[in-house]
């Protein structure tokens, strides 16, 4: 459903001795990605995890490569393919101005629902992430694991039918984390397609299909985990990712 | 084309949101200025200044409608900065499945709409302090016009730099300068040849002229509505420019 055709991405930077340059964040990532499949990302810091998302999502342009869901080219169709979309990012990047209700009100008329469905969306998700007894309270005021159930709220108001999370329980307390993890699996049995990164192999075990493993912007392995854990002849995923990304980042 | 509006009206409305909530708050914190200025120029300077088309404060009034217009309407659009920058919450706009423009002139029209009602206060006050002016749809046409450039060019600052202290500086080294010189207080003949000519570029002294004369009852320049029209578009260009390359 999703095919990522040599996908690169580069930044400006300034190297040790001040020389402007460029940094190559992703270095031609091919990938595909099947509807319905729960698919983590993995990488150590600075691999290119999140700048794959905001390049999947259209919130950056690549440099090169080209990014197709269900067979449409994403910046030919971006508008009709943004509906499909809906995303979880790594920080908490809600509307300070506006309370909880009004910043889900928002992505719905930006997602152009009708009022009766933003109405009926908006309450039956507030259900879903017990949130409905904030509805009117500013999003200042939400804890840290009411923030991200708020963010998944959001992100599912549209009915999107793939699902980006951008490290979706980092710094949560264990569970806060079961919690997104039980949600991510009930969308996953509705049909949703899920993209995830992470830094918890434990949790790319417990939920994903198939991963990625990610080293300084370059693909170095991908399959399911158990597959994984078979070709490498170790005992638990996590051994895999520190046998690929400390032999990459030593060379 | 009805989806554009729907999109533009979204934006416009998140703005309405947030100021409805704050606009009595906005209303009396936008009196204080103009009046200080309406007494310490128009009642205490003014008293001893002569002008050739009558009374001090008549020539003021249309000076301070012009930089009141121009301060509220770049301010207004500055928190954009924040939402870029700070709280990222400009993200939501870059996923959405939005007419690309809709973000541009839907903050846009939210600042003229808080110049406008700021400018409106200013007409009551100067009003009030017996100042009249003629109020032509001309007249009110060169006032957005004003706040439209200005909302742009904070739109621009917005989207470019990147501290609060940078957004203070456009407001030092831009907006500050402009307030005194482009014909607000005093007509820009006073000034050195040199200076004048860079001042006779700047969007603020044609408004300043145009709501002069048109509140006088007298007649448009077309010129000057030429450069605000033509100051307008280029900035609406640059606007849409910078807002494109937030995904580069």
């Amino acid at each position: 459903m999703i095919e990522i055709k040599n996908l690169q991405k580069k930044y400006p930077h300034k190297d040790a001795s001040g020389r402007n340059g460029w940094k190559e964040a992703l270095k031609g990532l091919t990938l595909s990605i099947r509807s319905g499949e729960v698919f983590g990302l993995l990488g150590p810091n600075g691999a290119g995890k999140t700048t794959t998302i905001r390049l999947l999502t259209m919130q950056l342009l690549p440099t090169a490569g080209a990014i197709y869901y269900g067979g449409k080219e994403l910046y030919a169709h971006a508008r009709e393919l943004k509906n499909l979309i809906g995303v979880v990012p790594q920080h908490v990047n809600f509307d300070q101005d506006l309370t909880v209700g009004e910043n889900l009100e928002l992505h719905a008329r930006l997602h152009h629902l009708a009022r009766a469905e933003r109405e009926q969306r908006i309450s039956e998700l507030l259900d879903y992430v017990e949130l409905s007894e904030s509805v009117n309270d500013g999003v200042r005021r939400l804890s840290g694991g009411m923030k991200r159930r708020l963010l998944i709220a959001r992100a599912l108001l549209h009915r999107p039918r793939i699902l980006f999370l951008d490290e979706p329980t980092v710094a949560l307390d264990p569970q806060v984390r079961r919690r997104i993890w039980a949600m991510v699996q009930s969308m996953a049995a509705d049909g949703v397609t899920v993209f995830l990164t992470t830094h918890y192999i434990e949790e790319a075990e417990a939920l994903c299909d198939r991963v990625a493993i990610l080293n300084k912007g370059e693909l170095v392995a991908v399959d399911s985990p158990e597959n994984l854990r078979k070709q490498f002849e170790a005992a638990h995923l996590e051994d895999v990712f520190l046998k690929l990304t400390e032999t990459r980042g030593a060379v | 084309m009805r989806m554009a509006i729907l999109d533009i009206w979204t934006v416009f409305w998140r703005d309405w949101l947030v100021l409805r909530r704050r606009l009595a708050k906005f209303i009396f914190s936008r009196m204080v200025a103009p009046l200080l200025y309406l007494v310490a120029f128009g009642w205490g300077l003014g008293r001893s200044i002569q002008v050739e088309s009558g009374t001090y404060l008549d020539f003021l009034v249309p000076g301070i409608l012009a930089l009141n217009s121009m301060n509220i309407s770049f301010n207004s659009i500055t928190p954009v900065h924040a939402e870029r920058v700070y709280h990222k919450s400009l993200e939501e706009y870059l996923i959405a499945p939005i007419w690309p423009h809709a973000f541009v002139i839907g903050k846009v029209l939210a600042a003229v709409l808080r110049g406008l009602i700021s400018s409106s206060i200013i007409l009551a006050l100067a009003w009030a302090f017996g100042t009249q002016l003629m109020l032509t749809p001309l007249f009110l046409l060169v006032l957005v016009l004003n706040c439209i450039i200005f909302a742009e060019i904070g739109f621009i600052a917005a989207m470019k730099v990147s501290t609060y202290e940078e957004m203070s500086q456009v407001n030092t080294y831009i907006l500050l300068p402009m307030s005194f010189l482009c014909g607000t207080f005093f007509k820009t003949t006073a000034l050195p040849e040199a200076l004048r000519i860079i001042i006779e570029l700047l969007p603020l002294t044609h408004t300043s002229y145009l709501l002069r004369e048109l509140g006088a009852g007298g007649t448009a320049s077309a010129v000057s509505v030429a450069v605000l029209l033509i100051y307008a578009a280029l900035c609406f260009w640059l606007c849409r420019r910078a807002f494109s390359r937030l995904t580069c």
